[in-house]
């Protein structure tokens, strides 16, 4: 079995609610986490994960200055100077199939619907440490791999040119997300 | 947490796009552990959040009166952007807040509000009813949620308003078909 050294990680939370804030800063911390950045909105956010190079971005939706979108896009910048790898978590209380897609295309790694339970925070968190996804770059995506099923037969419009298929066996983010875990 | 250098990321470059691969930089924090030796850090965060729940009333009454304000801002001025925003972000917020602070039905009947003032085409055209229904309910809900038979109304108050609000939103976008497949698709939100 493994376990995760919390004690190592450093987050960055982003919400604009200070209730939620404290909720994520509590659960973190009895997760083990010691060092857990707070910003209100997307632009100190994104001033801080400049700052702090957070190790897991967990980030609400809806915001003031700029939204979660908004700063998963910016993150995701390939020729930035940061990090543009970081796993991005969407806590959200979207919670609509469209609101998923637009998430994925912007980036984000992991979705959660809230009502928030530690049992989804922490197995978003474990799959993010354990199980990263390749990243891809084409002329409109910059973000962690997307497919998550094998369909060889696949032959529709976004099949990607000159590769065998090389796709990690991964529930899709709107499964997971449907979930409760 | 040490970060990767250029020189471990790999790519591989097709014809339309780049496969970046790197070694996972977060791999130093995962520890294989004996079973007896894990703990159940998913209990302990449960047990901390129960640890907050003292304070959950008084965090909904600020939440639902943030919502109130709002109401009575639009009722003043109208749907102006801003106004529409705040009264908007209001009740999204308690959509995802509530069923933690333990006030599901609040919950639900906040979605139904918001899919209300998302979806409705023009929401100078809604019923002002469908607005102080929803907003009145979930005031009454958080102000009488320590009485146990209350449970059961709220259930059923907030069925009801889901109902009138969906019928209302079918009906306005019957010609818009985009507004129409949200609506009736299902919420992926997780069951309680």
């Amino acid at each position: 079995m493994f376990r995760i050294d919390f004690n190592k990680l450093r987050f960055l939370v982003c919400d604009d609610n200070p209730h939620m804030r404290r909720i994520l800063r509590t659960l973190l911390h009895s997760f083990g986490a010691r060092e857990v950045y707070e910003a209100e909105d997307g632009a100190t956010a994104l001033e801080m994960y400049s700052h702090y190079v957070p190790d897991i971005v967990i980030t609400d939706w809806a915001m003031p200055i700029f939204d979660g979108l908004e700063l998963a896009q910016m993150i995701r910048q390939p020729e930035s100077k940061g990090n543009p790898y970081a796993p991005i978590i969407m806590l959200t209380g979207h919670s609509e199939k469209r609101r998923v897609t637009i998430a994925r295309d912007a980036g984000v790694t992991e979705f959660l619907a809230k009502p928030i339970s530690a049992k989804g925070l922490y197995q978003r968190i474990l799959n993010v440490v354990a199980n990263p996804r390749p990243f891809i770059k084409t002329k409109t995506y910059f973000g962690p791999d997307r497919r998550r099923n094998t369909n060889s037969a696949y032959m529709g419009p976004e099949r990607r040119v000159g590769e065998k298929h090389e796709v990690l066996q991964q529930p899709s983010l709107l499964d997971k997300a449907r979930s409760s875990i | 947490m040490a970060k990767n250098t250029a020189k471990d990321i790999e790519v591989k470059a097709f014809a339309t796009h780049q496969i970046i691969t790197q070694p996972n930089p977060l791999r130093k924090v995962l520890r294989r552990v004996e079973e007896k030796d894990m703990d159940d850090p998913v209990a302990r965060a449960e047990q901390a959040l129960a640890g907050l729940s003292g304070e959950f009333k008084d965090w909904m009454t600020i939440e639902v009166q943030r919502l109130s304000a709002a109401w009575t801002a639009v009722q003043q001025d109208g749907f102006t952007k801003k106004l529409r925003d705040e009264l908007f972000h209001a009740a999204h917020d308690i959509k995802g807040d509530a069923a933690t602070f333990g006030f599901p039905s609040a919950a639900e009947i906040a979605e139904s509000l918001c899919r209300v003032i998302e979806h409705a085409p023009e929401l100078k055209k809604v019923p002002a009813e469908l607005f102080t229904h929803h907003i009145n309910a979930i005031l009454a809900i958080v102000h009488e949620n320590t009485r146990l038979d209350r449970i059961s109304v709220s259930a059923e108050l907030s069925r009801r308003l889901r109902k009138v609000a969906d019928d209302y939103l079918a009906h306005v976008n019957r010609d818009r078909p985009e507004h129409l497949e949200v609506i009736l698709s299902p919420s992926i939100a997780p069951a309680e």
